[in-house]
């Protein structure tokens, strides 16, 4: 079972309150990456539904752009298989080329990857070959859009975002 | 684009066909190919040492194995599956790709991927880098206290480890605990939110099997068998993925 589809589930009982108001002026954009192992691999279109639908709800619908091609027909990013550790970084930017064009091409300068493999490799091809976009995992975006992201939890989010609803902290007693 | 053309070498056997077509009870439909080019036309792995998935299949069809293992292609396919499902046949050549993978001496597999299977053989938290229980527990649990401490309003957080009977076990990839310990909570914060009957166990916790990427089947099954007892163990009636 995937976390992505209990994030739905408690988004539409309204046990998670999210809501994308912190970017209706600021517009930031984003696009997501499905991951070959959860999506196309495993549990097929309706758990791309589900992450689109969480996304949607925490940047906002009109703020969401998609890749093409998507969902069970999307590229792999080139960070599954082992790839990551097979010791062919050359091999592996080469493939992941196809995938760096098409975030491009969505004008979005967030991705979120809700994998591991994905994370490191899209993040990896946006330094490489200089897209400048900012990788980021989707538990950062959920936390950030209801206000309790704290500050030692915001490593892959752009300079945009790295102060924006921060929540109060306390030193720590001895 | 010109494609280089298959030299065929006298009249040879593929063991890779064989084994696929023994393995799969359809054969892997591997005889079925139209030759039609969607696989490699929407494969990211087309073009790389001058091979894409259908000449690859095409030269194990014509039992071209020795050139199949030198090539370092069949570790550079994802095995992602998209050209299966873009193929009016559905061919099964990931399943093809990991059979080659597996046909190579075992130390002679890329030495990452390779250590990091040996590294999660060697604890039953099954962590690709090679944190023990002990770490493990150490860390979740003083990552939350320091969470408790200063995060106003996150003073009742738990991050429960080995908690009998709980609904879900989760999972962790091994980058969180052991190089970026504060990504792990944000996902407490949202179980906690939505009220989940949640934990972690210190035995099979890692999320990564490498050895599934190795095509070493004796240690991915054992891999798996861990955590799935892991699971059982504690009582839990979810494995649950976070991603
Ligand atoms: S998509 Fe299928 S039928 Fe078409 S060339 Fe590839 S393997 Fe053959
Ligand atoms: S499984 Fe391999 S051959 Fe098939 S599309 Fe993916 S990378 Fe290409």
């Amino acid at each position: 079972m995937s976390i992505i589809q209990l994030y739905a589930q408690w988004v539409r009982e309204g046990k998670l309150k999210v809501n994308s108001d912190w970017n209706k002026d600021l517009k930031v954009k984003f696009t997501v990456q499905d991951p070959c192992q959860l999506v196309r691999k495993s549990l097929g279109d309706p758990v791309a539904e589900d992450l689109r639908y969480v996304v949607k709800a925490v940047v906002g619908e009109e703020n969401f752009v998609d890749m093409t091609p998507n969902r069970s027909n999307n590229y792999c990013c080139g960070g599954g298989g082992g790839f990551l550790q097979s010791g062919l970084p050359e091999a592996r930017r080469e493939y992941g080329k196809l995938k760096f064009e098409q975030i491009m091409a969505t004008g979005a300068t967030y991705a979120i990857t809700p994998c591991h493999n994905c994370h490191a490799q899209i993040h990896d091809l946006s330094e490489h070959f200089e897209g400048h976009y900012h990788t980021v995992h989707l538990w950062t975006m959920i936390c950030l859009a209801m206000g309790i992201l704290g500050p030692n939890e915001r490593t892959y989010l752009g300079e945009d975002l790295a102060e924006l609803l921060m929540p109060e902290t306390r030193e720590a007693e001895e | 684009m010109a494609e280089e053309a298959i030299k065929i070498s006298g009249k040879k056997k593929s063991m890779f066909i064989d084994k696929v077509k023994q393995l799969l009870p359809d054969g892997g439909n591997l005889n079925l190919c139209l030759t039609c080019g969607a696989c490699s036309s929407g494969c990211p792995a087309t073009g790389l040492e001058g091979m894409d998935p259908r000449k690859f299949l095409r030269m194990a069809a014509l039992g071209m194995d020795e050139e199949l293992l030198k090539s370092e292609w069949a570790w550079m396919c994802t095995m992602c599956q998209r050209c299966i499902y873009v193929c009016p046949m559905k061919i099964d050549i990931p399943q093809l790709v990991f059979n080659v993978r597996g046909s190579r001496p075992r130390d002679e597999r890329p030495k990452g991927i390779l250590g990091s299977c040996n590294m999660a053989l060697k604890h039953d938290t099954c962590s690709a880098m090679g944190a023990s229980e002990e770490d493990f527990k150490f860390v979740v649990e003083d990552v939350a206290e320091e969470v408790r401490n200063t995060q106003v309003g996150w003073e009742e957080l738990q991050a429960p480890v080995n908690k009998q009977g709980a609904m879900y076990f989760l999972n962790q990839n091994s980058r969180e605990p052991v190089t970026e310990p504060d990504e792990m909570v944000p996902l407490w914060k949202i179980l906690h939110l939505a009220g989940a009957d949640w934990t972690y166990g210190t035995k099979g916790w890692a999320a990564e099997n490498y050895c599934m990427f190795m095509a070493d089947t004796e240690s991915w099954k054992h891999i798996v068998e861990v955590k799935a007892k892991a699971v059982d163990d504690l009582g839990c009636k979810y494995w649950l993925n976070t991603e």
